[in-house]
C-alpha cells in the first residue's frame, strides 16, 4: 500500500458519476462552436474561445494540409526536398517596457521561438509597424533597438518590413508583428501525435516570470515585486537539446496560456493523458507569492523564453543534463510524464497528496501581454 | 512558500485523515462548507479524494458572485450602457450571465466596462475622469463591503461626486437560515465562512447549535485548514457537544472585526428583502446604503430596470447551491452550462461548486499515481 493519502477515496461507487464524464467529453469533443456575435477579450486568450474563433472564421475560410495542424507555424516542404519552418505573430503588450524587456525584444523572441519549437533553426524575421499619430520618434527608436539586439543574440536577420501610421486613438501607440522563416535539419520530426505513453515532460526552467512581470509593471494593481521578464531566444537550446536527445517527440514554447495550455493542446491532439506533479514544478517563491495574492495560477501565466518538451523515458536523463548545461536551462525540471487514461485529460497530483484536472483556460485573466 | 506550505504538508495531512477515518467509521457525515473559498480550496488540492467515504461534503451558497440573481445583471448592463458611464467591475461577475447576456458582451458592444481589484481602484478611476460617471459593481457578503463601505466615506470626504455604488452587499446568516430550514435538507453540520468571520466574528453563528441543533466550526482556506475542522465537527459528534468552536483562529477574533462592522453600519443599513439566485427572496439578507450617502447609490442616480427575471427551467442552481444535489447531479451540467457559456451563477465563478467541480474535480478519482520524476534505474544485482 502507498503513502498517499489518497488511498481511502478508491472503494466509492462513481457509476452514474462516470457516466455524466463521458457525456460531458463526448461533448468537449465535438469542435468548439463560435457563439458570439462580436469579439471579446477571450477570443484573444489563447484558451476556448480562440479556438472556436480559429476554427470557425480563420480555418473555414482559409483551409488547407498546413493550416490544419494549428501548430504555432507552418511546416512547408521546398521543390528540393529540404523543409522550411514559417511563422507569425504579433506584440500588443502593455506596458511596452518592463523589468528585462520590451515589446521590441519580445517581438524577435517570439517569433524565433516559434521555429526553434518547429525543430528549425532560426534564420530570417520580417518586422510590420502599425504607429499612431503622434508617437514618440525616441520611444521607436529604442525599441528598434532592442529588436536588432535580440536578432543579434538569436543570429537571425530582419530582412523585411513594413511602416502604417494610423489616426490617434486607432492602436495604443505601436503594435509590432513579426513573421520569421527557419531551416527544418532533415534528421529533425517533431510531432505531438508521436508522444507515447510513459514519456516524461520537461520545462526548460521556472514558470510564469513574463506574466507576473508585465502584470507588475502595469503598476494598476498596486504589488511591488523585482520580477524581470524571461524573455529570449530558444534555438541554440533547442538545438542542444535535439543533439542530446534525438528522439524528443514533441516541443512547444509556454507564452500565452502557459504550460497548462499547451499540455492541453498536447493531450487533446495525441489523444493522451498528462499527468503532473505539483512538487516538482519549477516557479519562484515571488511568482507563487503573486500567483496566490492575485488568485491565478502560474500554470496559465506566460512565459517568453521557456519550453516544454517530451521525450521518450531513456532519452529524459540526457535531455535534462543539455537543457541545464545551457545559462536558459539550468533549472529544467521534469515535471510530469504521459499515460494513456484518461486521453485529452490533464491531471495534477497535488503537493496535498490529492489530485485534480488542470483544464483548458476560460475567460482571459491576463489581458495583453504579449 | 513560507506561511503556505506549511498548511499544505502531507504528512500533517496524513496524520489528520487517519483521525477522521477512525471517528467517523461506521457512520456516513455529512457537512456544508458554507464558503466558496473553501469549496474552490476543496477541489483545487484533492480534498474530496483524500477524505474517507464516510465524510461528504456539501457545496454551500457562500459564493458571492454565485447568488446574484439575473435581473440585478440586467440592472447592471443598463447602467454600464448609459452614455458617459465608466462601469467597474470584479472580474468574476462579467461573465455572469443576465437574461441580456453579461458585462462583457455588454463591453464588445461598446460599453465602458472595466476590471478592478478594489473598489478603491474605482474610486482612482473616478477622480481621474471627472467628466464620466464612474459606477462599482459592488457584490461579496461581510467579507468586501467593508471596502466598499470605506470607499464610500472617502468619495464623501474628498467630494468625489462623479461616483457612485450599484450595492448587492449581502449577509451570511439569513441564507444560512433559509438552507437550514428547507426540508430537504440532510447535514450532519457546517464548516462555517472564514473570511466573513474575521469580520463578523463567531458569535452570529450561535443560532445553529442552539436552534438548529447543529455543530459549527469556522474554517480558515488551506487544506489543512479544512481537514482539521472536519476533525473538529467529528470530535464534537463524539464527545455528544454541540456548539460553534473556531479553527480559523490565527485570523478570526471571536468577536469580529469592531472597527470594520462600526463602518458598514455607519454606511449601509438592510435592505427589506433581496433575491437570493435559487433560493428566491430572503428577508433582511442584504445591504443597501443609508439615507445619507443617498447621493453614491447608482440605483436613484440612474434609471434600472428593475426587473426581475426568472431562472432558466434547466437550471438547477437552488439545488445545487442548497446541497440537495451534487453539481454533476444537474440536468445541464457539462453539456448545455459550462465555463465558457454558463446557464447559472455556479458555473462562472471559480468558488461556485460547479464551476469547481468542472475544472479541478472530473477525473481525479483513479488517478492518484505518483509521477516517477527521474528514470527508474535497472536495480542492481544482489
Amino acid at each position: 500500500m502507498s503513502e498517499g493519502p489518497g488511498d481511502e477515496g478508491s472503494r466509492r461507487d462513481y457509476s452514474h458519476e462516470d457516466e455524466v464524464l463521458e457525456r460531458i467529453e463526448a461533448w468537449r469533443r465535438r469542435r468548439p462552436k463560435l457563439k458570439d456575435e462580436f469579439i471579446n477579450s477571450a477570443h484573444g486568450a489563447g484558451g476556448k474561445a480562440s479556438a472556436a474563433l480559429i476554427d470557425a472564421v480563420f480555418l473555414e475560410a482559409f483551409r488547407n494540409k498546413s493550416l490544419e495542424t494549428m501548430a504555432d507555424g507552418a511546416v512547408l516542404e521546398l521543390p528540393s526536398g529540404e523543409r522550411v519552418a514559417f511563422s507569425t505573430d504579433g506584440y500588443v503588450v502593455k506596458p511596452r517596457r518592463f523589468p528585462g524587456g520590451s515589446v521590441g525584444d519580445l517581438a524577435v523572441n517570439g517569433t524565433v521561438n516559434d521555429l526553434a519549437m518547429m525543430g528549425a533553426v532560426p534564420q530570417w524575421i520580417s518586422a510590420g509597424f502599425i504607429i499612431e499619430d503622434g508617437f514618440s520618434i525616441t520611444e521607436l527608436r529604442d525599441l528598434v533597438a532592442d529588436m536588432a539586439a535580440a536578432a543579434l543574440k538569436a543570429g537571425v536577420q530582419i530582412v523585411t518590413g513594413d511602416t502604417k501610421v494610423v489616426n490617434k486613438g486607432a492602436c495604443d501607440g505601436v503594435y509590432i508583428t513579426t513573421a520569421g522563416v527557419g531551416v527544418i535539419p532533415p534528421h529533425i520530426h517533431l510531432d505531438a501525435k508521436a508522444v507515447r505513453p510513459g514519456d516524461k515532460v520537461i520545462v526548460s526552467g521556472k514558470i510564469g516570470d513574463h506574466g507576473v512581470a508585465v502584470l507588475i509593471a502595469r503598476g494598476d494593481l498596486a504589488l511591488e515585486a523585482d520580477i524581470p521578464t524571461d524573455s529570449a531566444p530558444l534555438g541554440e537550446l533547442v538545438e542542444h537539446l535535439l543533439a542530446a536527445a534525438p528522439n524528443t517527440r514533441f516541443l512547444r514554447d509556454p507564452t500565452r496560456g502557459g504550460v497548462a495550455t499547451v499540455l492541453n493542446e498536447l493531450a487533446r491532439e495525441a489523444e493522451v493523458a498528462v499527468v503532473m506533479e505539483e512538487s516538482a514544478l519549477p516557479i519562484r517563491n515571488i511568482v507563487n507569492g503573486a500567483c496566490e495574492i492575485l488568485g491565478i495560477d502560474p500554470l496559465y501565466v506566460a512565459n517568453e523564453g521557456k519550453l516544454v518538451a517530451v521525450v521518450p523515458g531513456e532519452e529524459v536523463e540526457a535531455a535534462l543534463a543539455a537543457l541545464k548545461a545551457h545559462p536558459f536551462g539550468v533549472d529544467a525540471a521534469v515535471i510530469g510524464e504521459i499515460r494513456d487514461d484518461p486521453p485529452g485529460i490533464v491531471l495534477l497530483n497535488t503537493v496535498f497528496g490529492g489530485n485534480r484536472i488542470v483544464d483548458m483556460l476560460v475567460g482571459d485573466p491576463l489581458p495583453r501581454i504579449c | 512558500m513560507k506561511f503556505v506550505d506549511e498548511y499544505r504538508d502531507p504528512a500533517a495531512a496524513r496524520d489528520i485523515l487517519r483521525h477522521i477515518t477512525q471517528l467517523a467509521e461506521g457512520n456516513h457525515y455529512k457537512f456544508m462548507e458554507v464558503c466558496g473559498g473553501h469549496t474552490h480550496t476543496i477541489y483545487k488540492h484533492g480534498i474530496e479524494n483524500v477524505l474517507p467515504e464516510t465524510v461528504e461534503l456539501v457545496h454551500g451558497p457562500g459564493c458571492p458572485v454565485c447568488v446574484i440573481p439575473m435581473g440585478r445583471v440586467d440592472d447592471a448592463i443598463a447602467v454600464a450602457e448609459t452614455p458617459g458611464v465608466i462601469f467597474t467591475s470584479f472580474g468574476d461577475m462579467m461573465r455572469v450571465p443576465g437574461g441580456n447576456g453579461n458585462l462583457l458582451e455588454a463591453k464588445a458592444r461598446g460599453a465602458d466596462v472595466r476590471m478592478v481589484y478594489s473598489p478603491l481602484d474605482a474610486l482612482r478611476i473616478a477622480v481621474a475622469n471627472p467628466d464620466k460617471q464612474v459606477v462599482f459593481f459592488a457584490v461579496g457578503f461581510e467579507t468586501t463591503a467593508p471596502s466598499t463601505a470605506v470607499t464610500v466615506m472617502k468619495a464623501m470626504q474628498k467630494g468625489v461626486t462623479n461616483f457612485s455604488l450599484f450595492c448587492n452587499h449581502v449577509t451570511i446568516v439569513p441564507p444560512l437560515k433559509a438552507i437550514l430550514d428547507s426540508p430537504d435538507l440532510r447535514l450532519n453540520g457546517f464548516l462555517g465562512p472564514g473570511h466573513v468571520s474575521t469580520v463578523i466574528g463567531n458569535r452570529p453563528y450561535r443560532f445553529v447549535p442552539e436552534k438548529y441543533g447543529l455543530p459549527l466550526v469556522t474554517a480558515g482556506f488551506e487544506p489543512l485548514d479544512i481537514l482539521q475542522a472536519i476533525l473538529m465537527l467529528l470530535r464534537q459528534i463524539d464527545e455528544g457537544r454541540c456548539e460553534v468552536e473556531n479553527q480559523y483562529t490565527r485570523a478570526v477574533p471571536e468577536h469580529g472585526n469592531l472597527k470594520a462592522l462600526e463602518i458598514l453600519n455607519e454606511v449601509f443599513e438592510l435592505r427589506p428583502h433581496f433575491e437570493w439566485r435559487g433560493l428566491g427572496f430572503i428577508s433582511q439578507s442584504a445591504l443597501k446604503l443609508r439615507e445619507k450617502y443617498a447621493p453614491w447609490d447608482a440605483e436613484l442616480r440612474f434609471s434600472v430596470p428593475g426587473v426581475r427575471v426568472a431562472d432558466p427551467k434547466a437550471c438547477q442552481c437552488g439545488e445545487v447551491l442548497k446541497g440537495v444535489i451534487k453539481p454533476w447531479e444537474c440536468k445541464v451540467f457539462g453539456t448545455a452550462c459550462t465555463p465558457e457559456t454558463p446557464i447559472g451563477t455556479c458555473m462562472v465563478s471559480s468558488e461556485g461548486a460547479c464551476a469547481a467541480y468542472y475544472n479541478y474535480g472530473r477525473f481525479t478519482k483513479h488517478q492518484t499515481v505518483p509521477v516517477e520524476l527521474t528514470r527508474s534505474k535497472t536495480p542492481e544485482p544482489v
